[in-house]
């Protein structure tokens, strides 16, 4: 028994991507129909060619058809999926195994978050009946918790890891307000940012990932059809998930400072591709930077830097744009915003761009690497999910 | 000999510097302190909390407790079982509730002494008064807990020679269910008819104890009326025992237990203590100290509970945590209640804080799991209660945004000696003092009230010096 991953086996064709943002005129399904239209026309296929479709949401609907009834699907088979914050890259693995098993010929993966209906500050969704003894701690709460872990084991003193947590707030602005799709399109001053009000531990606004609403799909086919449909396929090297025991909040050698699932889930990924030095070897990443210190965090946990080093790496540009390895040129969750089902999507739409080099010129990095990495998490520290992709524009 | 084997007090952490109310009001307030219930405590977390206390030194097992306050967080349900629950004492023990009045810890301390095996009266009060009152100022919020049992239980430390009561039907203080203030008859109509009972009781007390008032070594009187408690106290002279009412306030209910266990804390063997209750009549008890009181140490005493109490508390947030000040709430939307099946369910953990042990690995799961962590192994646990076990901050955070009755929440992953984990709420703490490696120990909290169910749940509050 054994996972062995479907390199090459298939490709993506076509993507679609909506702004994110506060859309007050406009609900998911109007963005599911957007997406999903703009995913068509790229991959030059009309709606009665797609076999099947796998749509990921947290909260904005539930079953087949809260996609089905907007875009009037003909009887098709539709998955609708939720794995958290994972959720769209949980859509867009599950079609492309049914490509990959050859169940199909053509699917789409799409996912949608409508969040700025609900009022409320932050994330918010219902969970089922309990004894009440559950954390109530919110998503901003349980991610700092990082924070004061890691400058305790690395040495950091409170300014210097706040300096750093800055640093990557505003360098994801930064890349940002060179995309036009980002909810935050300007960059911020670092005062700014390290002075902005408090919303958990050392985290101010300016630490935590945009709430918005918005979509994203591709088209996936057998990776011997893609140039049927585009000569710049992307091929899909690996995916990977893990799901943990969510023991960290038990288990006293849990440190805070890692996350285990993304450990597993980039150790897997990284086996399937063929990778041995990610640093060296990967073009661009998009990461779950869902709060700065997370960020921090994940270039440990996904081998681009030495434990207890990315906080000298973060502070010297390496995952800028310009840097050595640029992670989140799109801007990240902390400025193109978080529609819950649709991140893991909109991270593989800006692998679609770069690795095809039809990004703006303004932010298209200049690599002759061809490998993208996208990582997506749900969850908490101690208790998530985690999903990588190593995605590519070259067969082998 | 059947009496007193142990006690146990809680007096909470925050006080009111009383100066405060005047300062906001211009009115009412006065000197010294009185003791507050943080936001998240209600007569039922006090009562336990002080029920702890007095278990901790003893290894005695109730097998009743009789729980009173005036102030009880539920009507119709029984509040004593929550007790019971969170003590993790057995299915057989009768556990009931003596409520409404002043005057049930009367109810509560007679029925432990008087039935059979090892019983705990636990008393408790919370007491509110509309602000500028002289029930705000001068009323206080603590519990008091005493164990009574047979010798061949544990030594006693205390017996009653005499116990006499009288009653009379009067207006002097009163309420309907449901307001968040009494009403008080003037003053001066009270203070007669008390002195009239009390002089009745106390008499018929000593009389049944072969002592006379020159025999007794200290008095004790409680009562919520001010001037009548006064009136009496002249007939204790320089043996009257100090009712804290300056540091603490007079906590209503809780306030004859609290100062018997206060005169206990000091007591020397073969001390005569006559203790007076005025609450819609008169309640008088002649107890005396035996041998064994020299070889008691009581878990927290009475007087360093007060003396480690933070008197930082704004007025403001005494104003808001009572109810009388409604805050701009969080645009978070409201905890989700409780379900009774998952609770029942999760009783021991839930409210006896008891986690299960893999006994393969060692592993402590905190909360319980069928499947170890360690090792994987299924079914194969022990329950381990971890509400006594101290422990250590691993890590922490503020969370400013969380829905909390009295923002923010302090949150902290803490490591208890000799294993286990925990994410716990802190409470009863400064969030600019809060550090990795401090010292922490738990304590039964209500976490929040929904759709009129109290969310009780443990919390960390930092570990007593």
């Amino acid at each position: 028994m054994a996972s062995h991953g479907i390199k090459d086996q298939v490709a993506i064709v076509g993507m679609g991507c909506t702004p994110f943002g506060e859309h007050w005129d406009k609900g998911a399904d109007d963005m599911l129909v957007d997406a999903a239209h703009e995913a068509y026309a790229s991959a030059g296929v009309t709606q009665d060619d797609i076999d099947a479709f796998w749509l990921g949401t947290m909260g904005s609907g539930v079953s087949g058809l809260t996609l089905s009834k907007p875009l009037q699907l003909d009887y098709k088979p539709v998955s609708r999926l939720e794995n958290m914050c994972a959720t769209g890259s949980e859509a867009f693995r599950n079609a492309c195994y049914a490509v990959a098993s050859g169940a199909y010929d053509v699917v789409m993966a799409i996912g949608v978050e409508k969040l700025k209906d609900s009022g409320y500050s932050g994330l918010t969704g219902s969970r089922p009946p309990s004894d009440g003894t559950d954390s109530s701690l919110t998503a901003p709460a349980t991610f700092s918790l990082l924070a004061p872990a890691y400058a305790h084991k690395h040495g950091l003193d409170d300014e210097t890891m706040k300096e750093v947590l800055t640093r990557i707030a505003w360098k994801n602005h930064k890349n940002g307000a060179l995309n036009p799709r980002a909810q935050f399109r300007k960059e911020v001053a670092k005062e700014t940012i390290a002075g902005s009000p408090l919303v958990a531990g050392p985290l101010g606004i300016f630490d935590c990932s945009g709430v918005s609403d918005g979509s994203a799909a591709a088209v996936i086919v057998r990776a011997e059809d893609a140039h049927r449909y585009t000569d710049k396929p992307l091929y899909v090297k690996a995916l990977s998930f893990s799901s943990g025991p969510a023991t960290g909040a038990l288990d006293p050698s849990y440190d805070y400072t890692t996350f285990r699932e993304v450990r597993a889930s980039a150790e897997e990924a990284y086996k399937q591709a063929g990778i041995n030095d990610p640093r060296s070897q990967i073009a661009m990443a998009e990461v779950h930077d869902c709060f700065t210190p997370t960020e921090l965090v994940l270039m440990e946990d996904l081998g681009f830097a030495e434990e207890g080093t990315a906080w000298k790496e973060a502070l010297n540009g390496t995952f800028d744009l310009d840097g050595d390895l640029p992670v989140n040129p799109d801007g990240g969750l902390k400025s193109f915003g978080h529609p819950i089902g649709a991140s893991g999507l909109r991270m593989l739409f800006e692998c679609w761009l770069q690795l095809r080099g039809e990004a703006p010129p303004e932010r298209q990095i200049d690599s002759d690497k061809t490998l993208g990495l996208t990582h997506n998490l749900g969850g908490q520290p101690g208790a998530c999910v985690s999903f990588v992709s190593v995605v590519g524009s070259e067969i082998g | 000999m059947r009496g007193i084997i142990g006690y146990g007090t809680y007096v909470p952490y925050y006080r009111l510097d009383r100066s405060k109310i005047t300062a906001a009001m211009g009115a009412g307030g006065g000197r010294g302190h009185r003791a507050v219930a943080s936001y998240d405590e209600d007569t039922t977390t006090m009562g336990v909390e002080a029920a702890r206390n007095a278990l901790e030194t003893s290894s005695a097992t109730p097998s009743s407790i009789w729980f009173a306050t005036a102030n009880p967080a539920y009507l119709d349900k029984t509040n004593a079982t929550a007790i019971q629950a969170a003590l993790d004492l057995p299915q057989e023990t009768w556990a009931v509730d003596a409520g409404g009045a002043a005057r049930s810890a009367e109810a509560a301390v007679r029925g432990a002494m008087g039935t059979t095996g090892i019983s705990m009266a636990v008393v408790s009060d919370l007491r509110t008064g509309n602000p500028t009152s002289n029930d705000e100022s001068g009323g206080g919020d603590a519990a008091a807990a005493l164990l009574f049992g047979d010798d061949e239980d544990a030594p006693v430390i205390a017996q009653a020679l005499g116990v006499a009561a009288s009653t009379a039907e009067f207006l002097d203080r009163y309420r309907l269910p449901g307001e968040s203030a009494s009403r008080i008859w003037e003053e001066r109509f009270g203070e007669q008819a008390y002195l009239t009972l009390a002089n009745d009781a106390i008499e018929r007390a000593c009389k049944e104890a072969n002592v006379g008032l020159e025999d007794v070594d200290k008095v004790i009187i409680a009562g919520l009326h001010a001037r009548a408690v006064r009136g009496l106290a002249r007939i204790a002279g320089d043996k009257l025992v100090d009712d804290l009412t300056t540091q603490i306030g007079n906590p209503g209910t809780a306030q004859l237990p609290l100062l018997l266990a206060s005169a206990l804390d000091q007591a020397a063997p073969g001390e005569t203590i006559l203790c007076v209750h005025l609450a819609d009549g008169a309640y008088a008890a002649v107890l005396q100290t035996t041998p064994a009181i020299a070889d008691y140490t009581p878990s927290a005493t009475v007087a360093s509970q007060i003396e480690n109490g933070s008197d930082n508390l704004d007025y403001n947030l005494y104003l808001t945590w009572r109810g009388f000040l409604d805050r701009e709430p969080p645009r978070r939307p409201d905890p989700d209640r409780p379900g009774a099946p998952p609770a029942f369910r999760s009783e021991d953990w839930k409210y006896a804080f008891v986690g299960s042990r893999d006994r393969s690995s060692g592993a402590i799961h905190l909360p319980p799991m069928r499947v170890s962590m360690d090792g994987g192994a299924v079914d194969d646990m022990e329950r381990v209660r971890m509400a006594d076990v101290p422990a250590t901050i691993a890590t922490f955070t503020v969370d400013y945004l969380a829905f909390s009755l009295s923002p923010p929440t302090v949150a902290v992953v803490i490591d208890f000696d000799g294993g286990g984990r925990f994410q716990a709420e802190m409470t009863d703490v400064d969030p600019d003092e809060v550090k990795i490696g401090d010292r922490v120990q738990m304590t039964f909290r209500r976490l929040f009230t929904a759709e009129g169910i109290h969310n009780y749940f443990w919390k960390a509050r930092p570990l007593s010096k």
